[in-house]
C-alpha cells in the first residue's frame, strides 16, 4: 500500500487518502533521543493507534503531531503541505483537537461549561460584542449551546450536565474531555491514553464512543494506548514504538504476528 | 364548538379522543419531552399530525387489521403516538418491559406473534435481532434512535422519522384506508394487550378493550376531577397498565399533558422542573426519597436540623388534619403557615412535588410513617388498589378519607365481594376481556357473571366501607399448630424499617416462622459510615455482626407488634438470615415490578431454608447470578443464622 492510497477495512468502511504524513521525525531533549527517525501516515477516516511500552516515546509523538514539540529533524505533511512550526492555538484552528493523559479539565466548572470551551475556535464575536450581548453574540451562543447539547446527548452525560467536573468519577471526566475535544468539530482527533485507569466497563463504554465518533462524524482518530486488547479491537492500523524507534506498522493482525513486537512486549531471553 | 361530555362518552376509541382534543384544544400541550437540554413540546394538533403520519407509515409497511405491534423502550412521546397510530390502523399495541432479557422477550413476542417491533435504540434492536430466529411472525423493526446503526442491513429495519415521512408522502394513496380503518374501530375491539409480570409462571397477555380503557378513564378522571390543566410525568414502565391508563387513557380523555424525562437517571431533576399536578409512584419510591431526605438532614447544620425536627413534629400533629379538612386551631394554623414558609414548601419543591394535587401510591403496602410524612407536609398522597385485569382501579381513597392501613372504597362503577375463603372479588366496566390464547387461565380468574378473583385475601371494614388487604390469598396458610400464616403482612412490617430493603418470610406448615432479609445498602451503608464500620462489599456488610444485631432489634420490634395481634401472633420470627446478594429481577427472584416470587426463592435457596429449620448456626451456599448483559456467574458465601426469642403473647404468660 502506498502512502496516498485509499483502502477498504475488513468491516467494509472505505478509508480515504492520507491527511497527515510524518517523514523521518527525530526529536531530542538535550542528549536524550525521544524519537528516532520515525515515518508513518494517518489516513482520512481511520482509527490509527500508536502503542508501545512505557517510555517508548508515544506521548512525545502525539505532541509532535499536535505541534507542541518541534522535531529537530524530519517534516510533517498535513493535508499535503509541509507544516511549519506553529503555536498550539494555530493547530487548533487547523482542526486538530486532543485529550490528555492526565485529564486537563476546568475542575470547578460544570460539564456543560467545559464542553462549551471546546467551541472557542468557532466563536466569531469579540469580547465587546459578548459584553453588550448583541444579537449576533446571542445567536452564536444559542447555536453553540445546541451543538454542545448534541454532544452531551451523544456521550449520554445528560445527568451530569450541571455537575462541576471535579466531583465526577475518573471515567466520566475522561468522557467530558472527549466531549470538549469533539466540540471543536475536529477533522483529526488525538486521544492520549483514553482508557488509562479505567475499569472494564468504562473501557467498553469508551471504546464504543470512539467507534461511534469515527462512524457518525467520520472523524479521523489517532490514539495512544497501553491496553493492547483495546487497541487491537478498535484500531484500523497500528504503529508500534519501542525506545523511540518504530518497530512495527500495519493492521492489528500483522502487528500481532510481528516478531519484533512480540519481543518488545514479552521480552526476549538473552542466552 | 366543544362537544359536550355526553358526546365524548359515545366515543369508541382512543384515536377518536385524540381527534376530539385536536379539534377542541388544538394548542394545549399534549406531550413534552426533554431533549438536548430543553423541553420540546407537542400540542394536541401537532400530536394528531404525528400520529396520522405514523399510521400512514404503518399502512405503507402493510400493517393489517389485528396485527400485533410490540413496543420496547423507555417512556417517549413517540411511543405513545405509536400505540395510538397502531390502534388507528386496527392493529394492537403490545408494550413490553424494556429491561426484559432476551429470553423473556422471545416468549412475549412469540406468544403474541408480533409482526412489527418498535425499538428505542441500538441496544433494543440488537436484542430483537439476536432472538429473530425464533420469531417466525416478525417482519419489520422500527427504531427511534439511529445512533450506531449505520452499518445495519436496512431491508426490514426502518427509521421512525423516515417511516413518518414515507407516510406523509403517500397520504393521497392511503388516507381513505386510514379513515375507514379508524371508523371501523368498535368499542368492544382490543385497545391494548399488556403482559402481567406474573408472580408465578409465564407472563399472561391481558386483553383490554376500548370500552375497558375509556370507561375506566372517564370514571377515574371524574373521581379526582382531572382536567386539561393537569400534567403528569411519565416515567413508569410503558408495559405497566398504570402508565397506559395515566399517559394514554386519562390523558386523551381529559386532554392533560404528559411529560417524558430526558432519560431514566434524570427523572428526579425532570420531576422538579415539570412539577406534576397528578403523580403516581410505588411505595418503594416514596421510601427511597424519604431515606434520602433523612440522610441529607443528618449532614445539615444544627440550626437546620432543629428547624426541621421542630416543624416536622408540628406537621405530624396537624398536617394530615388540614389536608383532610378537619378543624384546626388558629395558633396551630399560624405555626403551620410559618413551617410552610421555611420547611414544607422548600422541601416539597426539592422533592419535585410542589404542585401535586392528586398523588397515588399502590402495588405494595406503604409504611404508616412514610405515608404520614408526605401527607403532613401537604402532599395529597392517597392509596389505591388495582391490577392489570381491572384496568387499574378496584378501590381508591377519596379526598378526606385517607388512611395508611386501607386501600379505600370501591372505585366508581366497581362492585366488590369477599368470598367465603376471604378472597377479594370484583366486577367493573374495566374488567379485562380475556387472557390471550389462554382460556384456561381466563376461566380460573373470571367467572361467567364477570366476577374476577384478585388472588388477594382481605376484608371490608363494616363502619367505613374501606377495603383492607391482608395478603396474597394463595400465600395465606396455616402453621403446624393451626395458627394463621400471612407472610406478606409480616414482610411489610419489616420493610417499614429503612434498613430492610426486602424480606421473605417462611412458615407455612412449620413449627415457627423464619425470614430472609435483604439490607438496604444506602441506609445501612450510611449507618456503617457513621458508626465507623469498614466494609468492602455488599456481602461483607450484610454479614457484619453489628448489622445482624441491628436487624435483630428490628425483628424484636416486629415480633412485639405481632404479639398484640390475636390473629397473627403465630407469625413471629424465630430465626433469620441476612442474604449475601440482593434479590433481583434478572435472577428471576423478583418480578419486573419488584414483587417477591416466593416459589422461585424457595427453590433456589432451599439449602438456606433447611438451615433455618435444622438449628445450624451457619451455612455455606453457592448462588448463580445473572449480570445485566445476560452472562451468568456464581457467588459463594458462608452465612450466619441468628436466633430471636419470640415475645410471649400478653395475657397468656404463665
Amino acid at each position: 500500500m502506498t502512502a496516498t492510497d485509499s483502502y477498504q477495512t475488513p468491516d467494509g468502511r472505505t478509508i480515504g487518502p492520507n491527511v497527515m504524513e510524518m517523514r523521518n521525525i527525530s526529536l531530542r531533549f538535550a542528549g536524550v533521543k525521544a524519537i528516532q527517525d520515525i515515518s508513518f501516515d494517518i489516513h482520512e477516516g481511520e482509527i490509527r493507534a500508536i502503542i508501545g511500552p512505557n517510555g517508548a516515546g508515544k506521548s512525545s509523538m502525539l505532541n509532535v503531531i499536535n505541534g507542541f514539540y518541534h522535531p529537530q529533524e524530519g517534516e510533517i505533511l498535513y493535508k499535503g503541505e509541509v507544516r511549519k512550526p506553529m503555536k498550539p492555538y494555530e493547530i487548533a484552528y487547523q482542526g486538530i483537537a486532543r485529550t490528555f493523559q492526565n485529564i486537563a479539565l476546568f475542575k470547578g466548572m460544570s460539564t456543560l461549561d467545559n464542553i462549551m470551551t471546546g467551541r472557542l475556535t468557532h466563536m466569531k464575536t469579540g469580547m465587546l460584542e459578548q459584553i453588550i450581548w448583541s444579537g449576533r453574540a446571542e445567536r452564536e451562543e444559542v447555536e453553540n449551546r445546541a451543538f454542545v447539547e448534541h454532544i452531551i446527548d451523544f456521550l449520554e452525560i445528560q445527568t451530569i450536565r450541571k455537575t462541576p467536573v471535579g466531583r465526577l468519577p475518573y471515567g466520566l471526566q475522561k468522557r467530558v474531555e472527549l466531549g470538549r475535544a469533539l466540540a471543536a468539530e475536529p477533522s483529526l482527533l488525538l486521544l492520549d491514553e483514553p482508557m488509562a485507569g479505567m475499569n472494564v466497563e468504562e473501557k467498553e463504554d469508551m471504546s464504543r464512543f470512539i467507534l461511534d465518533v469515527n462512524d457518525e462524524f467520520g472523524t479521523t482518530i489517532a490514539l495512544i494506548e497501553h491496553d493492547m486488547g483495546v487497541v487491537m479491537d478498535i484500531a484500523d492500523r497500528v504503529v508500534v514504538m519501542d525506545y523511540g524507534k518504530k518497530i512495527g506498522d500495519g493492521t492489528p493482525s500483522e502487528v500481532r504476528n510481528n516478531q519484533d513486537v512480540i519481543d518488545a512486549y514479552l521480552g526476549v531471553s538473552h542466552d | 364548538m366543544a362537544a359536550s361530555k355526553s358526546e365524548k362518552s359515545t366515543f369508541a376509541s382512543i384515536p377518536e379522543l385524540v381527534a376530539f382534543n385536536a379539534l377542541n384544544i388544538p394548542n394545549s400541550p399534549a406531550y413534552r419531552e426533554k431533549e438536548y437540554g430543553i423541553w420540546q413540546s407537542w400540542s394536541w394538533s401537532e400530536a394528531a399530525e404525528e400520529i396520522d403520519s405514523l399510521a400512514l407509515g404503518f399502512l405503507t409497511l402493510g400493517v393489517a387489521k389485528g396485527d400485533y405491534i410490540a413496543i420496547i423502550g423507555r417512556n417517549r412521546p413517540h411511543f405513545y403516538w405509536s400505540m395510538i397510530a397502531a390502534q388507528s390502523v386496527g392493529a394492537i399495541p403490545v408494550p413490553v418491559y424494556q429491561d426484559a432479557v432476551a429470553e423473556e422477550l422471545v416468549y412475549v413476542l412469540d406468544h403474541c406473534g408480533a409482526k412489527f417491533v418498535l425499538a428505542e435504540n441500538q441496544e433494543q434492536v440488537d436484542k430483537v435481532l439476536e432472538i429473530k430466529q425464533g420469531l417466525k411472525a416478525l417482519e419489520h423493526i422500527i427504531f427511534l434512535d439511529n445512533r450506531g446503526m449505520r452499518k445495519y442491513d436496512r431491508a426490514n429495519l426502518h427509521d421512525f422519522k423516515d417511516l413518518q415521512n414515507k407516510g406523509r408522502d403517500s397520504e393521497k394513496k392511503f388516507t381513505k384506508t386510514l379513515a375507514s380503518r379508524r371508523k371501523a374501530i368498535k368499542s368492544s375491539d382490543v385497545c391494548v394487550m399488556l403482559y402481567t409480570s406474573g408472580t408465578t409462571g409465564r407472563p399472561k397477555g391481558v386483553i383490554l378493550s376500548n370500552h375497558n380503557i375509556i370507561k375506566t378513564s372517564e370514571a377515574s378522571s371524574s373521581f379526582d376531577k382531572l382536567n386539561a390543566n393537569d400534567n403528569v410525568l411519565a416515567y413508569l414502565p410503558m408495559a405497566w397498565v398504570g402508565d397506559f391508563i395515566f399517559s394514554i387513557g386519562q390523558a386523551c380523555w381529559t386532554g392533560f399533558c404528559v411529560s417524558c424525562p430526558e432519560n431514566t437517571e434524570t427523572m428526579q431533576q425532570d420531576l422538579k422542573e415539570i412539577g406534576p399536578t397528578y403523580f403516581f409512584a410505588p411505595p418503594r419510591y416514596f421510601e427511597g426519597l424519604l431515606t434520602n431526605v433523612m440522610i441529607r438532614m443528618e449532614d445539615a447544620s444544627a440550626v437546620k436540623q432543629f428547624l426541621f425536627s421542630y416543624f416536622m413534629d408540628h406537621a405530624q400533629k396537624i398536617g394530615g388534619n388540614l389536608l383532610d379538612g378537619h378543624s384546626v386551631s388558629v395558633i396551630d394554623k399560624l405555626k403551620y403557615a410559618i413551617g410552610q414558609l421555611f420547611i414544607y414548601g422548600p422541601l416539597r419543591n426539592t422533592l419535585g412535588l410542589s404542585n401535586v394535587r392528586v398523588g397515588y401510591t399502590a402495588g405494595e403496602a406503604i409504611g404508616p410513617e412514610i405515608f404520614d410524612f408526605y401527607r403532613s407536609i401537604g402532599i395529597n398522597l392517597k392509596q389505591l388498589y388495582g391490577q392489570t385485569e381491572a384496568s387499574v382501579y378496584i378501590t381508591q381513597q377519596p379526598d378526606g378519607q385517607v388512611r395508611s392501613d386501607t386501600v379505600g372504597i370501591a372505585s366508581p362503577g366497581v362492585e366488590l365481594k369477599i368470598s367465603d375463603s376471604g378472597e377479594v372479588f370484583y366486577r367493573s366496566p374495566g374488567t379485562f376481556v380475556e387472557y390471550f390464547k389462554n382460556p384456561k387461565s381466563t376461566k380460573e380468574t373470571k367467572d361467567a357473571e364477570g366476577w374476577v378473583a384478585t388472588g388477594d385475601a382481605g376484608f371490608i371494614e363494616a363502619e367505613t366501607g374501606h377495603l383492607r388487604i391482608i395478603d396474597r390469598a394463595k400465600d395465606v396458610g396455616k402453621m403446624e399448630d393451626g395458627h394463621l400464616f400471612a407472610p406478606k403482612y409480616v414482610e411489610n412490617k419489616l420493610k417499614f424499617f429503612p434498613n430492610v430493603l426486602e424480606c421473605v418470610v417462611f412458615g407455612a406448615g412449620r413449627k415457627f416462622c423464619t425470614a430472609f432479609i435483604n439490607i438496604d445498602l444506602n441506609a445501612v451503608g450510611n449507618w456503617a459510615e457513621r458508626n465507623n464500620i469498614a466494609y468492602s462489599s455488599y456481602q461483607e456488610l450484610a454479614g457484619h455482626k453489628n448489622v445482624y444485631e441491628m436487624i435483630k432489634d428490628h425483628i424484636n420490634e416486629t415480633n412485639e407488634s405481632l404479639a398484640d395481634d390475636d390473629m397473627l401472633s403465630g407469625c413471629q420470627i424465630h430465626r433469620f438470615v441476612i442474604l449475601h446478594k440482593e434479590l433481583d429481577a434478572d435472577d428471576g427472584e423478583l418480578t419486573r415490578t419488584r414483587k417477591v416470587r416466593r416459589r422461585v426463592i424457595e427453590d433456589k435457596f432451599h439449602d438456606l431454608i433447611n438451615a433455618l429449620y435444622d438449628g445450624s448456626s451457619e451455612v455455606y451456599t453457592e448462588t448463580e447470578v445473572t449480570y445485566e448483559d445476560g452472562t451468568k456467574g456464581a457467588i459463594s458465601a458462608t452465612l450466619a443464622i441468628a436466633d430471636v426469642t419470640p415475645v410471649v403473647q400478653k395475657g397468656k404468660a404463665a
